[in-house]
């Protein structure tokens, strides 16, 4: 069926032409996979309506343009966490469909084409990592660390936007890729030759360049903005050992990012040159070489994984501590740790391509290196056990998490040992071993940590409690699915079954793919359990407001404003004499001070400038990707535009007035003085106003 | 039931390393057995001590301490620091000598001659040529059990690798360049090969079997390869180069130096380091 379509006026439209819409090709060729294509890219569609819909009939329009144009950092962070949220879902169910494919194309083709498949594993690996990952963390760093430093935003409150509307246009391209034309099929890596266009020449590749280009360069923008705030921003007394763990995670992960998105930029520009101007870097012929693409690649995808693990790290330090009412044991050997792991990994890209030939003494110092980063992130593990050590231990949702990521964690530490020593990795190196090893580290180490973090947090950003009931039937779900989903591929893996395969030739691995088969799907059910928690959490919201603030009897600064926070955060800045400044400062009885006397703050004023900037990238990446110049140059000058217009508004600052600041503040402490203290042994019921009992 | 699918499981397993057939696949299993070995002390600790110390001092349980100040302690810093620094120190040790053992370009000792093979990928195919045998084989990989074989590989598409899961490990074939792997079979058999590397529609489909003969029957093979009267000439490459999967082929005679040819013609002619790591590590 590849008939040559022309293109429908090129001038206007590029290279675009009726075979690109998934609709035309599943009514040519109705088979199982071109509709499931198109069934995908009608849920993109009847999505995008039904949200429109919405907004006119609920004349939220006004709310929605308050929401994308603020500064504030708070919705910046939220709005990070919902592209997330909906990234993942997506990404889930690609992963569901893949393990369906295999479980189901056992010496036969399956229900997907082998390009449909190959689709699938490229946007499930870049979603997950650019648009579900990076989001996420980015996202929950930026609600909670400035009120974790007591600080009233972040350093940079425009950039944080444009990073944000930068990272969404690039989740708005991953979609848009459903609907119109394809994506890649190389892979979330996208190694040339493959991606170049001797063997790729059509839109896939592309929109994987644009899409991860734009993401990059909003992650530039957001490590620089987290490590600038934490330098800066720090409230009186918060010197660098005070600071929550969570602080030191994030500034070791901003630095990270700062360092290491450099690189990918790099190299998806010059992938770009290739593909776009006939440059010949990754090229096989004309002096091009793939093997600078792969040390460039993986100088950012190494660092990468400690950026999206080291922030986890940071949220099971907090929640471990909180919900076992103790200090943090070993708070200076995790400070030391977390900045170990930062710095060596910038030493250890070289294990990801073992494999290319050279010699055994540069694989064995790269071996040597990767195996000890096993070291400090041993030690924090420990340091978490010596934590819940003599402590109270509350089994919540945030906690069960940090159990099951402590003993799952270990055993992806294990096989990562195993992947580090180089005669081992050759033989595990692309096969289903790696990919449940990565798996492993990333689903207990990352995204149970960011669910976590969601559960605990939650209240603070919407005053409202999380359902429990749901909220630990995702939880099990989670564990039991990650466990049957992938332990069967360490199997399959030393059994030689290699990565991103759509079709399966021996019989013998029938057994653990239909094994792995099932834990994908009771990992659906995680991600639906999740979806009913929320939803249940918004229809039961009066009965678990904690607008007093402080629902887990929590130790930093976060805790010590209402649920949610009012914009400007702090009434009057704290002072830090101490790790634990709100555990210990309500205890002596001197947090919830009502002032007689307050002062107006000044807050960033909403812009329209940072919203057009990531506008106009989707647009200029669309552009790009269809060869439709116009839209590009426009785009591309209306980015110019809009950081000339900025640089001319003046009135970047809007004043909260005194009395509006004291009428908030009133509110709240009245709110206070009428919550009843609660123990922990009634924190998950309705009983749970946000006000902690400090009594001994 | 359950015996039969856990029967079924193990059979998986026969497909890879733990039932290794050739002295590099011993040693990395031996390795991979020796290594878990040492890395259980890493993981029993850990999976003992969270669920136990969590439960213990769970907030209903009024029979234990309660320190919420107590976060510090010499003695647990030795034993969270030292152990696991000495375990790396152990295993650095182990993979040292390892690393340089099983590198994929050391030759192997073995029983006779060694055999040359020149690999080369192909979109979805291996093309295998015997250099000193004259012969070439696609998607089939005969070799003589014993005798210590020498791949060099090249890929005349994207980048692919080479992956034997029972005999030895996997080295990446990129055009242009010349990379090398070493290996040899303990017996007579056939075992699986396979590009592991995603190159393509087909990818699935581009595995295929090594032969592993005795001495005579590795001779009776060659003598029928040559007797084919089918030479890997202009027309054939043609035909291979296509996009598309095939069935096995034999092949009686090969241009000389072609491998060096195939490397050139995808990007070793204008790559100023063409093969460099081989000239590098001819010591090898």
């Amino acid at each position: 069926m590849q008939t040559a379509y022309s293109p429908i006026w090129p001038a206007v439209l590029g290279r675009f032409t009726w075979h690109d819409l998934p609709f035309v090709r599943a009514w040519e060729n109705p088979n199982a996979s071109e509709i499931i294509g198109a069934g995908a890219a009608s849920l993109v569609i009847i999505g995008f309506v039904i949200t429109v819909a919405l907004l006119t009939r609920y004349r939220r329009w006004g709310t929605l343009v308050e929401w994308v144009t603020s500064l504030d950092h708070k919705k910046i962070g939220i709005m990070y966490v919902a592209i997330a949220l909906v990234m993942l879902s997506r990404a889930v169910v690609e992963a569901v469909l893949m393990r369906m494919q295999q479980a189901a194309a056992i010496g036969d083709p399956g229900f997907l084409s082998s390009d449909h498949f190959s689709q699938l594993f490229s946007t499930h690996g870049s979603i997950m990592v650019f648009f579900m990952a990076m989001p996420f963390l980015t996202g929950v760093i930026n609600y909670v660390m400035p009120l974790q430093i007591g600080a009233r935003d972040m350093a940079f409150p425009w950039a944080n936007s444009v990073a944000l509307s930068l990272t969404g246009g690039g989740a708005i391209l991953m979609m848009v890729s459903l609907v119109v034309g394809r994506f890649s099929t190389g892979g979330w890596s996208g190694y040339p030759p493959y991606t170049g266009l001797a063997f790729s020449p059509d839109v896939g590749p592309d929109y994987w360049i644009w899409a991860v280009t734009l993401g990059s360069i909003g992650s530039t923008l957001g490590g620089i903005n987290i490590a600038c705030t934490i330098f800066k921003l720090r409230a009186p007394g918060m010197t660098y050992m005070r600071m929550p763990m969570f602080c030191w995670t994030s500034l070791c992960t901003s630095i990270l990012m700062i360092f290491a998105m450099p690189p990918l930029t790099v190299a998806t520009a010059l992938l770009a040159l290739d593909r776009y101007l006939g440059f010949h870097f990754f090229t096989n012929d004309l002096g091009g070489n793939m093997m600078n693409y792969a040390n460039l690649f993986w100088l950012f995808g190494h660092p990468e994984v400690y950026i999206l693990i080291l922030p986890a790290f940071g949220i099971y330090s907090e929640v471990v501590s909180t919900f076992s009412s103790k200090e943090l044991y070993g708070y200076v050997s995790l400070v030391l740790a977390t900045m170990a792991i930062a710095v060596l990994s910038f030493t250890v890209w070289v294990h990801h391509f073992f494999t290319m030939g050279q010699s055994a003494n540069i694989n064995t110092v790269f071996g040597i290196a990767t195996m000890t980063i096993g070291v400090p992130t041993g030690v924090k593990i420990y340091d978490w056990i010596w934590t819940m050590f003599r402590g109270e231990v509350r089994f919540s949702v945030p906690m069960l998490y940090s159990l099951a990521f402590m003993v799952t964690f270990v055993i992806g530490g294990f096989t990562g040992i195993i992947l580090a020593i180089p005669p081992l990795d050759y033989v595990f190196h692309n096969t289903l071993f790696l990919v449940a090893h990565f798996h492993n580290m990333l689903i207990p180490g990352l995204l149970y940590g960011l669910l976590a973090g969601y559960t605990y947090w939650f209240p603070k950003a919407f005053g409202v409690r999380l359902n429990e009931r749901w909220g630990r039937i995702a939880f099990a779900c989670w564990v039991i699915g990650f466990y049957l989903a992938f332990m069967p591929l360490y199997v399959l893996g030393a059994s030689g079954m290699a990565r991103r395969t759509s079709e399966i030739f021996e019989p013998d691995f029938r057994p653990w793919l239909y094994v792995a088969g099932a834990g994908a799907l009771v990992i659906l059910c995680a991600l639906a359990s999740l979806v009913v928690q929320l939803v249940v959490s918004i229809r039961e919201r009066d009965a678990n407001r904690v607008f007093a603030g402080d629902p887990w009897d929590g130790r930093s600064l976060e805790w010590s404003t209402s649920s949610p926070p009012p914009e400007y955060n702090f009434a009057v800045i704290p002072h830090v004499d101490g790790r634990d400044p709100f555990y210990d400062g309500k205890r002596d009885n001197g947090h919830y001070r009502r002032h007689a006397h307050y002062d107006a703050i000044s807050v960033p004023r909403n812009s329209v400038t940072s919203l057009s900037i990531g506008v106009a990238g989707l647009g200029a990446a669309f552009g790009l990707v269809w060869h439709m110049w116009w839209l590009a140059i426009i785009a591309v000058l209306g980015i110019v535009a809009a950081l000339i217009l900025r640089s001319f508004v003046r009135d970047t600052h809007r004043t909260i007035p005194a009395a509006e600041v004291a009428e908030t503040e009133h509110r709240w402490h009245d709110a206070l003085n009428a919550a009843t203290p609660i123990g922990r042994d009634v924190e998950f019921t309705p009983r749970n106003q946000g006000l902690a009992e400090t009594a001994a | 039931m359950l015996a039969l699918a856990i029967l079924n499981g193990c059979a998986a397993l026969d497909h890879g390393i733990l039932n290794a057939q050739g002295p590099v696949a011993s040693h990395e299993r031996h390795l991979l057995l020796l290594v878990s070995g040492i890395l259980l002390f890493v993981w029993v600790p850990v999976v003992i001590l969270v669920p136990l110390i969590a439960w213990h001092y769970r907030r209903s349980n009024t029979n234990d301490a309660y320190r919420p100040k107590w976060a510090f302690s010499w003695t647990l810093e030795g034993f969270i620091w030292i152990p696991p620094i000495g375990i790396v120190v152990l295993l650095a040790i182990l993979l040292w000598p390892a690393t340089q053992r099983d590198d994929p370009y050391t030759r192997r000792a073995g029983q006779g001659e060694p055999v040359r093979v020149q690999a080369i990928a192909l979109n979805w195919k291996w093309v295998f040529i015997y250099p000193g045998e004259g012969v070439a084989t696609v998607n089939q990989l005969a070799v003589p059990a014993g005798r210590p074989i020498h791949v060099s590989l090249t890929s005349g598409t994207v980048m692919q690798s080479l992956l034997l899961p029972q005999l030895a490990g996997q080295v990446y074939a990129m055009a242009g360049m010349r990379t090398r792997m070493n290996f040899a079979v303990d017996r007579p058999g056939i075992f699986r090969g396979e590009n592991t590397q995603f190159s393509g529609e087909k990818f699935a489909q581009q595995k295929f079997p090594v032969i592993s003969m005795t001495g005579p029957a590795y001779a009776a093979w060659l003598a029928r390869a040559r007797g084919t009267g089918r030479p890997l000439d202009q027309r054939a490459w043609a035909a291979l180069s296509r996009q598309n999967t095939t069935g096995p082929q034999t092949f009686s005679a090969v241009p000389p130096k072609f491998f060096d040819h195939v490397i050139a013609a995808t990007g070793g002619a204008s790559h100023p380091h063409a093969g460099h790591r081989s000239a590098m590590r001819k010591a090898s």
